[in-house]
């Protein structure tokens, strides 16, 4: 059974243009709104396995988007969510991240452009995972980089912590950095082992201490 | 008791001032009949700035002394001449090499033409007539002292006459100050003369900041997205011209495009940050600012006490002023830890920006710091720098009438109940001692009806009749004005609360 889409996105081309690449890759797209009120209602009423949504939608135009997630995501928790936007923050990461259940999706919407890696982020907010842009990372990456722990990070170990706070399993990181898999595993554990976190198994689980942590060493 | 004996002492210090009053006045009355009587207009200048010397020193003194804050009164001084593009200094149709002589002219006539200049003056000459009524209660003190010394009978009457002119004093004071501020204080004219001098320069440096972000966005976008669009483009025509011939050629130049738009809209990103922030458009000021706070390096502590959002170009501007201090703290600052608190106090929007850094910020050497002053200009903002060398440095800013949507509460509010109760009144029984007791009865009167009916003024003795006539006409009128009066003068007072004049009372 393929997986049950809702799309929220207020331009006409760009919405149709999602509707055909998630429909092309074998996803049911159940409906596509274009403003707040309806994305709520169709987060509520349709229940989908995953939602596509922009931050800005109407009547308001400022983030009717991001609030109408969250507050799906109040009634049904859990529900997967990828927000798609023109610009990242830190800020609205961290709200997303906030009620720790994961299954949330932060991408610039230029990452579009790359039809595989983008549907492989849908696929992996639809299955409870995350997946959050790599500039976000970045500036997270950036603003926490004269901690302590983090600061004593080879650079090696960097890159993974940046692939893996980005959501990606260790399958994927061997495969972005041509490493083995055991190699990456190292990685990963020597990385938690510096930061003081307990090692998990489970993927989602470890991306959402990772990412707790640095927001963590934010604050 | 402590009160009257101050009060008294200090009109005695301002009274023996004015003695010295005596001399200035002669002289500088002098020096303008001079200057005017036989041409010698090189005497005026320096005697208006005795003047002015001396009527600062009174300002001065009555807001120290008698609690009375006096603003300057004068216009605000010629701006300074500025050479002609061939290096002549231009006054009237005469041309000058150096701008000695037109700022001189125009000094000269500012000094003239300043009605504050003979307020001044006039103020001067009556000194020591105040000084007199100033002196009274200490020479009256004195002189009653004497006579006691003397075993006077007068002295009798001298003890209560002390008495009365010690308590006297304050009052007296009370009269000083209000004299001052009558003659040494703003006027209406000279306050919008200032106003509007101010508003002039706020004007063309927000004009001239608001040109050159034009231009520079122009810059960057036809450096930046403009020159990218045209290189896809180019791209995308080789890639048709290729595409049958030699597909992979043509696969790796779609990539190349592909990789040319993403690095376009990377930079509008940039672009559309500075121009105006996405956060400060969807979330407002607190959650732009705090935004900022997790992108900057530093620890940065943000506290948000706002009912509402102020407009928008006043938003803008206040981010980009914290963001332009924070990114001094980090760069100049050496500072680790920041506090961030926007507070509103009143319509005030304030902002306060503290950091741990080593100080010694100096607003007239940082540009950065200059640029935040031109930037809140247009809004009447001020920034406040205490930066001791060493640290911490604590900026404060202060956006007037930025909220305004924060009304005050007293000046909207309803009429108090009595007031209520008059206007009831009024309207009421206004009629009944206007119409048929007062002017029916007058007619009555007039016209000799034989009738008295209800008009009781009628049945009062004949003396009394007008009298008690005139007087119930009045008390109908007067019922009828405080009728028509007291929600005038209500909403007269709600309106001016919000309107220009406190504005101007409270500008600097």
């Amino acid at each position: 059974m393929s997986a049950r889409v809702v799309i929220a996105e207020d331009l006409h081309l760009l919405r149709e243009g999602l509707v055909h690449l998630l429909r092309a890759h074998g996803f049911d797209v159940v409906a596509a709104v274009e403003s707040g009120p309806e994305l709520l209602k169709a987060l509520t009423g349709e229940r989908p396995d995953v939602a596509v949504v922009d931050v800005r939608l109407p009547p308001t135009f400022t983030d009717e988007g991001l609030q109408a997630a969250l507050a799906a995501r109040r009634v049904i928790p859990g529900l997967p969510v990828l927000v798609l936007s023109q610009h990242v923050e830190q800020l609205y990461a961290r709200e997303l991240l906030a009620d720790g259940s994961g299954a949330i999706g932060y991408l610039l919407k230029d990452r579009v452009f790359n039809a595989e890696q983008f549907v492989d982020a849908v696929r992996r907010v639809a299955a409870g995972g995350t997946a959050m842009d790599p500039e976000v990372i970045a500036k997270l990456l950036a603003s926490t980089a004269r901690h302590e722990p983090l600061a004593a990070l080879t650079p090696r170990e960097r890159e993974v912590l940046e692939l893996m706070a980005e959501g990606r399993s260790n399958a994927a990181i061997s495969q972005r950095l041509f490493l083995s898999e055991s190699a990456v595993g190292k990685h990963t554990a020597g990385i938690f082992a510096k930061l003081d976190l307990a090692p998990s198994d489970d993927d989602n689980r470890r991306v959402l201490a990772v990412l707790a942590y640095l927001n963590a060493a934010r604050s | 008791m402590r009160r009257y004996a101050e009060a008294t002492a200090r009109s005695l210090c301002l009274g023996l001032l004015t003695l010295v009053d005596m001399v200035l006045a002669i002289v500088t009355v002098l020096m303008i009949v001079l200057s005017f009587g036989i041409g010698v207009v090189f005497l005026f200048p320096p005697s208006v700035r005795v003047l002015r010397w001396r009527t600062g020193l009174a300002r001065r003194l009555s807001g120290r002394w008698l609690g009375r804050e006096i603003g300057p009164s004068y216009l605000p001084p010629p701006p300074p001449v500025r050479p002609q593009p061939d290096g002549w200094y231009r006054h009237d149709r005469q041309l000058y090499k150096t701008p000695r002589w037109p700022e001189w002219n125009n000094r000269w006539k500012w000094m003239f033409g300043d009605p504050a200049t003979w307020r001044d003056l006039f103020w001067l000459v009556l000194s020591p007539l105040t000084g007199a009524v100033l002196l009274l209660p200490a020479v009256t003190v004195g002189y009653g002292v004497i006579v006691v010394g003397q075993w006077h009978p007068a002295a009798l009457l001298l003890g209560p006459a002390a008495v009365a002119a010690v308590a006297a004093a304050p009052r007296l004071l009370h009269f000083y100050g209000w004299w001052n501020e009558l003659l040494l204080g703003p006027t209406a004219k000279s306050l919008l003369a200032r106003r509007i001098h101010t508003l002039n320069q706020a004007r063309m440096e927000t004009a001239g900041s608001q040109a050159a972000e034009l231009r520079r966005i122009e810059r960057d976008l036809h450096d930046g997205a403009q020159a990218r669009l045209v290189a896809i483009g180019m791209t995308l025509g080789a890639v048709e011209a290729l595409v049958d011939t030699d597909p992979t050629a043509a696969r790796a130049l779609l990539a190349k495009a592909r990789e040319a738009s993403s690095t376009a809209l990377t930079e509008l990103r940039g672009l559309v940050r500075g121009i105006h922030p996405p956060v400060l458009a969807e979330r407002g000021l607190g959650d732009a600012v705090r935004a900022l706070a997790l992108d900057s390096p530093l620890e940065v502590k943000v506290t948000v006490d706002l009912k509402t959002r102020p407009e928008s170009p006043v938003e803008s501007a206040a981010y980009f002023s914290i963001s332009e201090l924070l990114t001094n703290a980090a760069r100049h600052g050496g500072a680790d830890r920041v506090w961030i608190d926007i507070s509103s106090q009143g319509k005030t929007l304030r902002v306060t920006v503290t950091d741990d850094g080593s100080g010694g910020a100096d607003p007239a050497r940082g540009s950065g710091l200059r640029g935040i002053e031109r930037r809140l200009a247009a809004f009447d903002g001020v920034l406040a720098i205490s930066s001791p060398p060493g640290g911490p440095t604590t900026v404060t800013i202060d956006l007037p009438h930025a909220l305004v949507w924060e009304e005050n509460f007293d000046t909207t509010a309803q009429m108090p109940k009595w007031k209520w109760a008059i206007v009831v009144l009024g309207y009421g029984i206004g009629w009944l001692p206007l119409f048929p007791q007062g002017i029916v009865t007058a007619v009555m009167k007039i016209i000799d009806q034989e009738e008295k009916s209800w008009f009781y003024i009628l049945y009062l003795p004949e003396p009394v009749q007008w009298p008690m006539i005139i007087f119930n006409i009045a008390l109908g009128l007067v019922l009828y004005s405080a009728a028509v009066l007291l929600p005038i003068q209500h909403s007269r007072n709600r309106w001016m609360a919000g309107m220009n004049p406190v504005c101007l009372k409270l500008d600097r």
